[in-house]
């Protein structure tokens, strides 16, 4: 059988968490077929990397600080719609609970485990005074356009926005 | 060697990722018996082990599950 190496990229515009759940979900399931998959967070995306789950005032400058904890971490990601001041996620993690379907953090988790590349927005960061020693340690470059460009070359890219 | 694995409770991607991560913890020759549910998981399990080359020995029917035994090839 030809061994052709197949590759997807998603850009992880958001930082819903329903839309965290279908790029994580994407990402380890084409991992498991044996894809090369690349997801680069940027913008609000950056949320589900940060190392403090919570809301914390991390990052350099008064303002980044201030939008990083109104954003907060994984444990904060609002649902798309029906987000019910905050409560919506947590429902909804239980409801996936109770059906056997993997929650967020087991989908990052897989993802981890079965290498997934993740990889941040240089720019995104920079805006929001972030650093590589705020983000997760499984994030092991801070990219710009052109490198993304290139690590993408030849694969399927997905945007979700 | 033979390992086993059941995945009947869990569902897409879940069902072929974590025969991925098991075919990786065993070595090479080994054999993984996989129990699961019709549909998504006899669909794809099969499927995935197959794209990362290795062999499907057999696929059985035990009750409402089936049984797909996976020979660890690479």
């Amino acid at each position: 059988m030809a061994t052709e190496t197949k590759k997807l990229s998603i850009i992880c515009f958001s930082g819903d968490f329903d839309k965290a759940v279908a790029a994580f979900t994407l990402a380890s399931g084409a991992a498991a077929v044996n894809w090369e998959v690349n997801v680069f967070f940027t913008f609000w995306g950056l949320n589900i990397l940060k190392k403090q789950q919570g809301r914390r005032f991390i990052g350099k400058g008064v303002l980044p600080r201030f939008f990083n904890f109104l954003m907060g971490g994984s444990r904060n990601l609002p649902l798309s719609r029906l987000n019910f001041v905050g409560i919506s996620p947590g429902l909804m993690t239980g409801m996936m609970k109770k059906r056997n379907v993997a929650t967020l953090p087991e989908l990052i988790e897989s993802a981890k485990q079965l290498n997934v590349k993740l990889i941040a927005c240089e720019m995104a960061m920079h805006i929001l005074g972030l650093t590589k020693a705020d983000l997760i340690d499984e994030v092991k470059e801070i990219i710009g356009v052109p490198t993304f460009l290139e690590y993408s070359k030849n694969g399927q890219i997905i945007f979700i926005s | 060697m033979k390992y086993n694995l059941d995945v009947t409770k869990e569902h897409c991607p879940m069902t072929f990722l974590k025969v991925k991560v098991k075919l990786a913890q065993i070595a090479i020759g080994n054999i993984l018996d996989v129990l699961l549910c019709d549909g998504e998981a006899l669909e794809n399990v099969p499927r995935s082990a197959k794209e990362q080359g290795q062999r499907i020995i057999e696929t059985r029917k035990e009750g409402e599950h089936f049984h797909v035994s996976i020979e660890k090839l690479v």
